[in-house]
């Protein structure tokens, strides 16, 4: 059963999100990586005002492919989190409510995310055809020049997604694994 | 002595980065299915369907499988009585320059690793030249994604620590990876040769179907006994738990010093991309 959230993703909503749990997020989000969080997190530093309000706001780390003709965005699936980590907990305490990649988070960010009660959600990486399809409209919002890690305002209708770490911690990467061979040894 | 003009060079490589880009080998998707069709997890197996259904929109629509369409690595296994006119160097660079703008894909190439502004068309290639005998001109496409490239490692063991000491390796290297290289993975491992030649050997082992076998007993028992080790540890499709964590484990090998025992093991996704032609 999924569970269907429309953004933006406030503190009361993530109360009702668990690890495993499935979500189809509508609504608006933005896309941020690499690149575009050392730019946010340098801002912050000199104490400047973001591009973007991140206020009950989700991040989609990915750096979509370009759109062909007649296509709204290119192939979007998520990158891989971790390398974000150095950043995510700075965000957090700004408001950012929701996080979707693919990967491991670092203690800290799983900290941020208790203290202000954000969730980590996880898109199925290298389903970028698939996820893409799911994005109804896309337009840069800040640092162009970045091309594909450019921060763009995406509106998605349903996008399919997986609760990797909730407000409390629980998180399915260790949980599941734990339930896959268990279920095994039983089986022997 | 045969000749080949630079700009056929350009034009195969240039359709090579749009094929291996949008269409999936068959070998690995016949892989997927297969691991699917075993797969005991009900959350795995779904995610293995998400997969599958993903390259199947990659193949109708013409579109990326992955939106890291990789930095452009290409093997060029060059005959040594062909003459190239031109410059290999700048034909093949082309080709990825006309590849990723031409057919939408994205530039995923920063021109110095420190300073990190990006090239804005993909190149330069990683080109590995390698010549061969005869007049033919083997050109491989395999556009190479980060998150699991990121995964990968490479240890100078000891002589001492001997076949074990090389198991344990690979499977230290894909449980630190978890969940991060977007799984179910191909391994590719490198033993032997010196530092550099062993991480070559596992990045040319990925080049290798998976539904082919190394060619000495030996290490095709290998190959099977640490895809069987490497199931067994229960990350799954995506680390969401299950069986499938890997579709193969392929070994290459070279003679090495009798001092050392390099090993490199190098990760892909489960959109492990080639597309190959000869001229």
């Amino acid at each position: 059963m999924e569970k269907k959230l429309q953004m933006p993703l406030t503190e009361e909503m993530t109360r009702d999100l668990h690890a495993g749990d499935n979500v189809l997020i509508s609504g608006v989000i933005y896309t941020g990586r690499d690149a575009a969080h050392k730019r946010l997190c340098e801002l912050l530093d000199q104490g400047k005002e973001l591009p973007v309000d991140l206020k009950d706001a989700v991040i989609y780390y990915v750096g979509p492919a370009p759109a062909k003709p007649g296509q709204v965005i290119g192939s979007a699936g998520p990158t891989t989190s971790y390398r974000m980590d150095a950043y995510a907990p700075a965000l957090l305490d700004l408001g950012l409510k929701g996080m979707i990649g693919k990967g491991k988070r670092s203690a800290e960010v799983v900290e941020a995310m208790k203290r202000n009660g954000a969730v980590y959600f996880g898109a199925i990486g290298g389903c970028g055809a698939l996820l893409a399809k799911c994005i109804k409209k896309a337009e840069v919002v800040a640092y162009e020049d970045l091309g594909a890690e450019a921060i763009r305002r995406l509106e998605v209708e349903d996008l399919p997604v997986v609760v990797i770490i909730d407000r409390w911690g629980n998180n399915l990467y260790e949980e599941g694994r734990k339930t896959y061979v268990e279920s095994q040894s039983e089986n022997r | 002595m045969r000749n080949i003009q630079s700009e056929v060079i350009t034009k195969a490589v240039r359709d090579l980065c749009i094929e291996a880009n949008c269409h999936l080998p068959s070998d690995i998707k016949e892989a997927i299915g297969a691991c699917k069709a075993c797969e005991p997890f009900a959350i795995a197996k779904s995610v293995l369907d998400r997969i599958e259904e993903n390259y199947e929109i990659a193949d109708a629509d013409n579109v990326p499988i992955c939106q890291d369409t990789g930095l452009a690595c290409v093997f060029l296994e060059i005959g040594q009585d062909l003459h190239i006119e031109g410059n290999i160097k700048d034909a093949v660079d082309e080709g990825v320059r006309q590849g990723y703008t031409e057919g939408y894909l994205r530039k995923s190439c920063v021109g110095d690793p420190i300073e990190r502004v990006n090239t804005g068309d993909n190149t330069p290639a990683v080109i590995y030249y390698d010549l061969v005998p005869g007049d033919q001109l083997k050109i491989t496409v395999a556009p190479k994604g980060f998150g699991s490239e990121n995964m990968s490692q490479l240890k100078m063991l000891k002589p001492s620590d001997g076949l074990t000491g090389v198991k344990d390796f690979i499977l230290k290297v894909v449980e630190e990876a978890g969940p991060n290289p977007c799984p179910p993975i191909v391994v590719g491992v490198g033993i032997g040769g010196t530092f550099d030649k062993a991480a070559y050997l596992a990045k040319k082992a990925l080049m290798r179907p998976v539904d082919q076998r190394n060619e000495k007993p030996f290490y095709a028992e290998l190959e099977a006994e640490m895809l069987e080790k490497i199931n067994q540890l229960g990350i799954g499709p995506q680390g969401f738990g299950g069986k499938t964590t890997a579709l193969a484990v392929n070994i290459e090998t070279l003679p090495t010093h009798i001092a050392g025992l390099p090993v490199a093991v190098n990760i892909n996704c489960h959109v492990t991309r080639h597309k190959s032609v000869t001229l």
